[in-house]
């Protein structure tokens, strides 16, 4: 199955010391290298901080744009992994292993693979 | 007629595991529903199925009963909530109807009903494996399991006592100790509530009313719950590998003897704050202090704890020992009054607080 984990932390990563994000960084390089050597990743990136996103909804047929994220709140979604392993017990011992996990929260999330079986 | 489980368990072998677990479960609640048969009739099957089971030599045919197992820990799963783990493990591996479920935990049944459909639909759409936890996850997993069974025990112990969740809960324990034989845990709720139930004729007096332990008429205790619960605490105990339930189940066995060994029992508990530590525990093991060393010992240790002031068994507690000290607080009686939970502990509570008044 694949699952989405998305990485929550308390701010951006531009609010970080030079020297936390050195650290920060070589822990996220170490574990994608891991991810990809047990051959289970299939995507991951790192997001622009929350002052560059912008929301879009269309109401009544009306493109309504907004500056920001989708809720402001004080955990932000700063990045991501797309991995396609055997279980939840599988996908949540890897969300453990993701450096944010360990001041942040992982949201663990199964991907609709087969439309035909959306929950 | 068989058990949709066992049937599945005897297809697996055949067939292989199905390709998808999650989507078993869910289909197997249906089938389990549809031929459904009286569940002692069914756990007396399955016991000897079990028994049967461990004589027989160790290859492929002598798999049948652990997939009864992995359908535990699937229903304890850390990903579902724990009232979703408690109904989910209650209506697959108990076989309990909604209605029952649903009248068990005063919850309207459309409520019910929905939350097992969430949850089923969870274990099935998250992937929530159907197996046993490998060894690292085992502590964890494990201590959710016993927990969720603890819970269908404790709703069933009452007042009011439901009997039905009561036995439902020690028939689980008794399967988990069964399939998980070198788990001392397992043995050891399966030993705590044994020796729990055999107090539930003396504990509620006639006209419903808590009866303290002291005050417990033994005939009423059932020998034959405290034998059985004392076995599986010694099969337990022989494992050598303490825990909370075995504590709780020694000190539960200790205060079945004629002299209640309270140096004994305040030593368990102050085993059983290291392990596993609440303030009710630490309430507890000033109670207990409190009978082997006097008063004013569990007055000090009581006065320690934080986080009880919401607590009406701790102001109880407090008043009972000022009592003892000759410093009656009727102040303490009125806090823990207004903080009980219902008539029957405020009847418990007006009847002590006649204690306050001297004696003749």
């Amino acid at each position: 199955m694949q699952y989405m984990l998305l990485i929550y932390n308390s701010g951006d990563w531009q609010d970080l010391s030079p020297e936390q994000q050195q650290e920060i960084g070589g822990a996220y390089f170490a574990f994608t290298e891991e991810l990809q050597a047990a051959g289970k990743m299939v995507a991951g990136d790192a997001l622009q901080p929350t002052s560059t996103a912008t929301s879009v909804r269309v109401r009544d047929g009306e493109t309504l744009t907004t500056d920001g994220p989708f809720a402001e709140t004080k955990e932000v979604l700063g990045g991501y992994y797309l991995i396609d392993v055997e279980s939840l017990d599988e996908a949540l011992a890897w969300a453990a292993k993701i450096p944010g996990a360990a001041y942040g929260t992982i949201e663990v999330r199964p991907v609709v693979t087969d439309y035909e079986t959306v929950a | 007629m068989q058990d949709a489980f066992v049937r599945a368990a005897e297809r697996w072998p055949r067939d292989g595991i199905p390709r998808n677990p999650g989507a078993w479960i869910v289909a197997t609640a249906r089938n389990r529903a549809i031929d459904r048969i009286r569940r002692d009739q069914t756990l007396v099957r399955k016991t000897e199925l079990l028994a049967r089971a461990a004589e027989l030599p160790d290859d492929e045919e002598t798999t049948i009963p652990d997939e009864r197992l992995e359908l535990i820990f699937a229903c304890c799963h850390p990903a579902l909530g724990a009232e979703a783990q408690v109904a989910l493990t209650l209506s697959l591996v108990g076989g309990l109807t909604t209605r029952e479920i649903a009248r068990a935990f005063l919850v309207p049944e459309p409520t019910l009903a929905q939350r097992l459909v969430r949850a089923k639909r969870k274990i099935r759409d998250a992937g929530i494996p159907l197996r046993v936890p490998p060894e690292h996850l085992m502590p964890e997993r494990l201590r959710v399991v016993l927990a969720t069974i603890y819970l269908v025990f404790n709703a069933g112990y009452g007042p009011p006592v439901r009997r039905d969740l009561c036995g439902e809960a020690i028939r689980l324990a008794a399967v988990l100790a069964t399939l998980m034989p070198d788990e001392a845990e397992a043995h050891g709720l399966h030993a705590l509530l044994l020796l729990q139930d055999a107090r539930r004729d003396a504990r509620v007096s006639g006209d419903g009313e808590l009866v303290l332990l002291a005050d417990q008429d033994r005939a009423l205790w059932d020998s034959s719950d405290i034998e059985q619960g004392r076995r599986a605490l010694e099969r337990a105990l022989a494992l050598r590998m303490p825990g909370p339930n075995q504590l709780q189940a020694a000190i539960a066995s200790l205060h079945f003897e004629e002299e209640t060994d309270w140096p004994q029992i305040a030593l368990l508990y102050g085993r059983l704050a290291e392990l596993a530590p609440s303030p009710v525990v630490e309430l507890n093991r000033a109670v207990a202090v409190a009978m082997a060393e006097g008063p004013a010992a569990g007055l000090e240790l009581l006065d320690r704890i934080a986080g009880l002031d919401d607590y009406y068994l701790y102001h109880s507690a407090r008043a009972d020992l000022l009592r003892r000290l000759g410093q009656p607080s009727s102040t303490e009686y009125e806090r823990a009054f207004a903080l009980a939970p219902s008539e029957v502990e405020r009847a418990f509570l007006r009847r002590r607080q006649n204690l306050l008044a001297p004696e003749p």
